[in-house]
């Protein structure tokens, strides 16, 4: 059991708990996973049942490396990386799912670590910022925005890189006006956009496999 | 953000069952809304129904028209070939929403379903009557520039937010429910309500029912097509105001008109007199501005948002000039 941090939570979720156990049939239990509510249940162990509601198994890829931890639903995918597994690559910039610092890939496709549940994730292969370079090889993609200044801070540069690399991957970097589109995504308060965009186009253009 | 239980369905069934019986049961797909409201302390549902994992996320082509899963992506329905051939309305009032890392995440379904960005709604410390009915609506005598010109009532004067939505209305699609009564089919523009005493109800969804797809039936409307979206920066914000317009143009006249606002009301806003008012009509600018007259009567503007009343017919009229042009 974790101890709950928010002072704003019902005192009594135990015995929510228990009412929503009361109220969910066994049929409706076993249509559901993960297994080990599953066998609880069928085994009537309410406060097993119970103690898999804290905490839920997540097994997932990432950057190549299996994991198979237990987590709470309430931790975003972005709060796991950061806290969990301690890869602080990925950024917190709003948390809101509005400035994009947070992106990574999902099963290869870029989304805001901020706006999902880790527990949503199960069975799938994240990549993160770290997980880009080839040992001590830079990508390309990180190579460029060193080349071009494409950042000043560097608060939102990973989830900038990150996106760009899935702009390029996508087909989405034809030309200068369809990058800038398919980059809105990704606030820069510092406003390198100028440069980000010129690495893009540098290497879209270079031909080297992103 | 406060606690919940996480249950995964993988039978659409079984999902229905959670939500049915347990009022404070919520489903979860993409959950780029929902999460964020639930970091805000908007929602605080007591239980999440993970989704994703129901096989609802197919494109098909059916014999009258497409049929697209509600757990399609927005990022896959937008870029399917079939869709755009078939509805490139759809593929570009899509590519306007959000930005693509959310459209990777947010799928058809709850696009539709996703609540308005009213401020208001967002400030616990503001009354209004969705997030806690009875309390009032901050927004009529505050900051309501963002707000709607039409079908608004003195409890909620907010808009729906989707570009999809819009498009979707324009189309005549259909909405596939499946609930704890069995199966039924929604007609899109019933499936968002106006606020009118009870604005806590977006849809006319029941409790527990589950949008499964969205049909839209084939029409003539692939090549003279345009969504224009109008908002406070060059990409990702919510629109002020959007049109979808879709035309079939022959010898220069108008055989067929379908036309929808965004960013004015609390649905969806299909423009039926205004659609009749180009049929039969010469493909010109006059022709667009009396369709836009017509579109604009009975709209009322509050403090801030007048500008709208201006900002509408000419986001339509920019639209008719882009589609009929293509």
């Amino acid at each position: 059991m974790t101890t709950n941090p928010d002072l704003d939570a019902p005192a009594n979720h135990d015995e929510a708990r228990r009412t929503f156990l009361k109220q969910s049939s066994l049929l409706t239990a076993l249509a559901l996973v993960p297994g080990s509510v599953v066998t609880a249940a069928a085994e009537g162990f309410d406060e097993r049942v119970a103690a898999a509601f804290e905490k839920i198994p997540l097994s997932l890829k990432v950057n190549g490396v299996k994991h198979k931890v237990s987590v709470e639903p309430r931790a975003t995918l972005l709060d796991f990386l950061r806290e969990q597994l301690h890869l602080t690559g990925t950024k917190k910039g709003c948390d809101y799912g509005q400035c994009g610092a947070c992106t990574v890939h999902v099963d290869g496709q870029r989304v805001n670590s901020c706006l999902s549940f880790a527990v949503m994730h199960d069975g799938q292969e994240i990549t993160t910022i770290e997980g880009l370079a080839d040992g001590d090889r830079l990508h390309p993609m990180q190579e460029a925005f060193v080349k071009h200044d494409g950042f000043q801070c560097g608060y939102c540069t990973p989830g900038q890189i990150m996106s760009a690399v899935a702009c390029v991957r996508e087909g989405h970097a034809g030309s200068e006006g369809e990058i800038r589109e398919y980059m809105s995504g990704n606030i820069c308060r510092c406003g390198a956009y100028a440069n980000i965009v010129a690495a893009i186009q540098d290497v879209k253009g270079g031909g080297q496999k992103v | 953000m406060n606690q919940f239980q996480y249950v995964r369905a993988t039978k659409p069934q079984a999902a229905i069952d959670v939500v049915a019986k347990d009022p404070t049961a919520k489903f979860i797909a993409g959950g780029t809304n929902l999460v964020d409201l639930m970091k805000r302390g908007v929602m605080t549902p007591q239980k999440l129904v993970d989704i994703n994992r129901l096989p609802l996320n197919k494109i098909e082509a059916q014999p009258t028209g497409l049929r697209i899963g509600a757990l399609a992506l927005n990022s896959a329905v937008a870029g399917d070939a079939q869709v755009r051939a078939r509805q490139p309305l759809l593929a570009l009032a899509l590519n306007a929403g959000a930005s693509p890392q959310l459209r990777n995440m947010a799928t058809v379904g709850g696009n539709m379903l996703q609540r308005v960005r009213c401020s208001y709604f967002y400030d616990l410390s503001m009354p209004c009557n969705k997030r806690q009915p009875g309390t009032g609506c901050a927004a009529l005598e505050g900051i309501n520039r963002m707000h709607a010109l039409f079908g608004a009532s003195d409890k909620c004067i907010a808009v729906h937010p989707s570009d999809m939505s819009v498009a979707l209305v324009a189309l005549d699609a259909t909405v596939l429910i499946s609930g704890p009564k069995g199966d039924r089919q929604l007609a899109f523009s019933d499936l968002h309500r106006l606020p009118g005493d009870t604005p806590e109800r977006d849809s006319n969804l029941e409790a527990g029912e589950l949008i499964t797809a969205v049909d839209i039936p084939d029409n003539p409307f692939t090549r003279h097509v345009h969504y224009q979206k109008v908002r406070e920066r060059a990409s990702y914000a919510f629109a002020l105001v959007s049109a979808a317009v879709a035309l079939d143009i022959e010898n220069n006249t108008i055989k067929a008109a379908r036309l929808a606002l965004g960013g004015v009301a609390h649905k969806p806003w299909r423009l039926p007199a205004a659609e009749q008012a180009l049929v039969g009509q010469p493909a010109t600018e006059a022709s667009f501005r009396r369709a836009a007259e017509v579109a604009m009567q009975g709209a009322k503007a509050f403090k801030h948002n007048a500008y709208k009343l201006r900002l509408a017919p000419n986001t339509l009229v920019q639209a008719l000039k882009t589609a009929s042009a293509a």
